[in-house]
């Protein structure tokens, strides 16, 4: 079947199983390989993307689903002047350790700032808790997103 | 820069999408590859049906255990030696039966399952007592039974000493199976070009998996290249033998395209290696202070189907680490490992160091709890003491290195007001409307820093040391080659800062490169905290060799005596003469202008150096939990966990702070939450992440960290490392939490993990 994606912007229009996976479809046709797989069963969140502004799992749509929509994924965000707040926030406070999971955190705190710009650290852990890092215990994640919230936000 | 804060320099790629791990790296005419894996525990295979799996279309082929036979089984303990897919039988689910080829992962997926593979059952022996008991079949036919292995490691007995302790006391603990479960699983991609191989894999050795290759295709080494490239966490489990390490390169050979191997979660939790699961039985002998005398343990692991060479020897460290930061003058430890019909268990954070600390901090506390004191004094009654530094334990080879264990244990009670916390126990166990109050603590040691050589190469790695080369560029920035590979530890960032000292540069002018067989010299790996002990260490030598090489052109520049300069700003000068000056830049040009220098002076600025530890480091510290219990359904939460942290110098104090973070992430994790299970027929009941319980943001705590820095005198940085403190340190903070809030009603163990369930039947079925 026929799909058109609008990713990052850019629409993109290809013919794909009726099966495919969004995250496949992002990492396999387009090459966007910011976007990662960390489980089968939409546990762990490497995967998530903004699917019109709301942060999903891709590993859990297919891209028939997302057929029509807006996508943005980490490499969406940020640009020629930089990291995004979140990023950046990322970055100064050691948010990330092996790197893994911290595209799908930095798309699920992207989203949560967006929601809310100033979340207390019970509503960064509440918006959070459907991504899992192995590496930071979490604690550096909270503090890097408070970072962003009192840098810039969502954008 | 040695102690600054400094943010990573590998942050940038990583927080763009730009990594990259296994899975991002494409080919041309790449081919996927899927295992078919067993779905029975313990049984003969009586036949394998590949036909409707090669009639689709996309699929290139399936292969079977006698496809290839040709190529040697990994060494092992005789008789455990492993083949790289079951042959007649196999032996725990989740064991490769047969691998399948396609096109893409969709078909190779499609492909697996329609392979038929027909088994003829055999008894399963999933726990350990059914291994043991007299009627158990031989897993492993070679064998009599299924202990593999019987260790002892001490010579004698404490059997006097424990008759003659005053007081005595028994106690069984368990340290339950858990996965490493890193965020990205296993991958490996292979590119078999001409006469040798490029393999693209998620190892923590990427030298030894060069190496291992080679011995296994009788290649010479320069015709593979290994590189370990961004690693998505690892944890020890990327540090074993994997099959798929040799069937995608030889696969590659024989179809002449790349092939990947991407595992699934759910492949990750049944084929790649679990950590622990340890049985220790365990008596000791203690006074009416609490002063331990003699400590008798035996362990048994429980290795798996078909065990790892390294998790059937784990123990040893076990027992090395027995005595933990006390003075025990005796004791003595045997191990058995134990075969069954289970995934094998191999290293995992920590690597049994882990299970040795658990075990000693729940004897000191049981020791307290039988004589009724307090766990802080017991603990205060047998630390080792800072003038007893470096501290030769019982075991020949295991010395200490210099701490203050009771400064640490001072500090956090200080910081958790633990007389405060006390009181409010006692006024919580008086409230049957209160959650009930436990405070835990745990003064640990661990092993870290490993070589040296000697017993290094007992695990199979070439050599204990760990080298860097370091070579000046001629604009004066700096390029730096390291062995270990790391996967999260931030080595691009500390080993700038090392060199950014040593050299005289600015941290800036540093980038540090690793993971590439065909870029690094030889070297060692990542694991057993050996990246600041002893890569660190090389770092450092080789700075320190370069900037003696500058020096010497300095003062040929200068023409003054190399001796009579000093390290100014950027550059040198001749000591009390600010005129005589030259930057560091100037010196390295000149280093590349053969007609300008002395006769017989090597062109550039450059040094491999190899640093050979002359000893293993002991990070340290003390830690404290403070949990609540509900009362009407049992569930812990962890209000406070308070770190006290030595790991000697500390190059970062922010990549510190995570390391410890993480390390305690996973030992409250492992205290209250995970296990991988097994039911009576060996099926896994945790082999995904919506049945294993990882703990997420609202599972874990705030930490609360602080640092003691006592320099090692072991290594010139005086660094003892950080990278597994926290797993070591964390579960028995928790596991005594538990207990401590439960002791007023008669409890004295829970066992990990301490789920509500556990707990609430402990509460009510104490006596």
């Amino acid at each position: 079947m026929r799909v058109e994606i609008t990713v990052n912007g850019r629409p993109h229009e290809r013919e794909v199983e009726p099966r495919l996976l969004l995250v496949h479809f992002l990492r396999d046709l387009l090459s966007l390989t910011g976007t990662h797989v960390g489980c089968d069963t939409t546990s762990c969140g490497a995967c998530t993307v903004l699917l019109d502004g709301v942060a999903v799992k891709s590993c859990t749509v297919l891209a028939a689903q997302a057929d029509g929509c807006e996508v943005t994924t980490v490499e969406g965000l940020g640009g020629p002047d930089g990291l995004s707040p979140v990023q950046e926030g990322f970055r100064q406070c050691h948010g990330l350790q092996c790197g893994y999971c911290t595209p799908g955190m930095v798309m699920a705190a992207t989203a949560l700032l967006a929601e809310r710009p100033d979340p207390s650290e019970q509503e960064i852990r509440d918006g959070l808790k459907g991504n899992m890092c192995r590496c930071t215990g979490y604690q550096m994640i909270v503090e890097s997103v408070q970072w962003a919230a009192a840098n810039g936000g969502a954008r | 820069m040695i102690g600054s804060a400094v943010p990573r320099k590998e942050d940038a790629a990583l927080l763009t999408g730009r990594g990259t791990f296994v899975d991002d790296i494409q080919r041309p005419g790449l081919l996927h590859m899927v295992y078919v894996q067993s779905t029975e525990a313990h049984a003969l295979i009586t036949g394998i049906d590949t036909s409707a799996a090669t009639a689709l279309p996309g699929v290139v082929g399936v292969w079977t255990a006698e496809d290839f036979a040709e190529l040697p089984a990994r060494p092992s303990v005789p008789g455990l030696e492993r083949h790289y897919l079951a042959g007649e039988k196999v032996h725990y689910v989740g064991e490769p039966v047969a691998v399948v080829v396609a096109a893409d992962r969709y078909t190779a997926a499609d492909a697996a399952r329609a392979v038929e593979v027909t088994y003829e059952p055999l008894p399963v022996m999933a726990t350990l007592e059914a291994a043991l008991a007299p009627d158990a079949v031989p897993i492993f036919a070679p064998l009599p039974g299924n202990l593999a292995l019987e260790q002892p490691v001490t010579p004698d007995d404490v059997a006097a000493e424990l008759d003659a302790a005053p007081r005595r006391l028994r106690a069984r603990l368990v340290n339950q199976r858990v996965a490493g479960a890193p965020m990205e699983p296993y991958g490996v991609l292979a590119d078999w070009v001409g006469n040798g191989v490029t393999v693209w894999a998620t190892v923590q050795a990427p030298h030894r998996v060069r190496a291992e290759i080679a011995q296994v295709f009788g290649l010479a080494r320069h015709l593979i290249r290994v590189v370990a490239p961004d690693v998505g966490g690892a944890f020890g489990v990327k540090s074993s033998f994997m099959p798929e390490l040799f069937l995608a390169p030889e696969l590659s050979r024989r179809l002449g395209r790349p092939v990947k191997f991407v595992e699934t979660r759910r492949e990750h939790m049944t084929h790649t290696y679990h950590g622990r699961d340890q049985v220790q039985e365990v008596e000791v002998g203690f006074d009416e202070n609490g002063a331990i005398l003699a400590l008798d343990v035996t362990i048994t692991v429980n290795i798996g189907g078909v065990p790892d060479p390294v998790g059937i020897g784990l123990p040893t460290l076990t027992s090395y680490m027995l005595g933990g930061c006390y003075r025990i003058p005796k004791i003595a430890a045997r191990y058995r490992s134990v075969l069954t019909n289970t995934t094998p268990t191999a290293s995992y954070r920590g690597a049994g160091r882990p299970e040795a600390s658990f075990l000693i901090e729940r004897v000191v506390d049981l020791v307290a709890l039988e004589l009724g004191k307090d766990p802080a004094e017991v603990r205060k009654v047998n630390l080792i003491g800072p003038e007893q530094m470096p501290y030769q334990t019982p075991f020949e080879g295991i010395v200490y290195d210099e701490a203050d264990y009771p400064a640490a244990l001072e500090l956090l009670l200080g910081e958790l007001d633990y007389d405060a916390l006390r009181a409010e126990q006692e006024r919580r166990r008086a409230d049957p409307g209160a959650r009930l109050l436990g405070v835990g603590l745990s003064t640990f040691v661990e092993m870290a820093g490993f070589g040296p050589t000697p017993l290094f190469e007992q695990f199979g790695y070439l050599g204990g040391w760990e080298s860097a080369n370091l070579r000046l560029q001629p604009d004066g920035s700096v390029i730096v080659l390291v062995g270990t590979a790391p996967h999260g530890q931030g080595h691009q960032t500390a080993m700038a800062q090392i060199v950014a000292d040593e050299l005289g540069v600015p941290f800036e002018a540093v980038s540090v490169f690793y993971g590439d067989t065909a870029v690094v010299q030889e070297g060692i790996g990542t694991m057993g905290s050996r990246g600041m002990p002893v890569a660190g260490n090389a770092v450092r030598q080789a700075a320190v060799e370069v900037a003696d090489q500058a020096r010497r052109i300095a003062a040929h520049l200068l023409e003054a005596d190399p001796d009579d300069l000093v390290r100014v700003g950027d550059g040198f000068q001749v000591k009390g003469v600010p005129d005589a000056a030259v930057p560091l830049a100037a010196v390295v040009e000149r280093s590349f202008k053969p007609h300008l220098l002395p006769e017989g002076t090597r062109l550039g600025l450059e040094s491999t150096a190899y640093y050979e530890p002359k000893n293993l480091s002991y990070p340290s510290g003390a830690h404290g939990c403070v949990v609540e219990i509900e009362r009407d359904t049992g569930r812990v939460h962890v209000v406070r966990y308070v770190c006290v942290d030595d790991c000697g110098t500390v190059i970062n104090p922010m990549n510190a702070r995570g390391q410890v973070h993480g390390g305690v992430a996973q030992g409250i994790a492992q205290a209250l939450f995970e296990k991988v299970s097994f039911d009576a027929e060996g099926r896994p009941l945790a082999a995904s992440l919506e049945e294993y319980m990882l703990p997420g943001m609202l599972d874990l705590p705030r930490y609360e960290t602080h640092h003691i820095e006592t320099r090692s005198s072991f290594n010139p940085l005086g660094v003892k490392g950080i990278g597994e403190a926290g797993a070591t340190a964390a579960p028995q903070a928790v596991v005594n939490a538990v207990v401590d809030a439960l002791a007023h009603l008669g409890v004295r163990d829970v066992e990990m993990p301490c789920t509500p369930e556990r707990v609430w039947k402990a509460m009510h079925h104490a006596s």
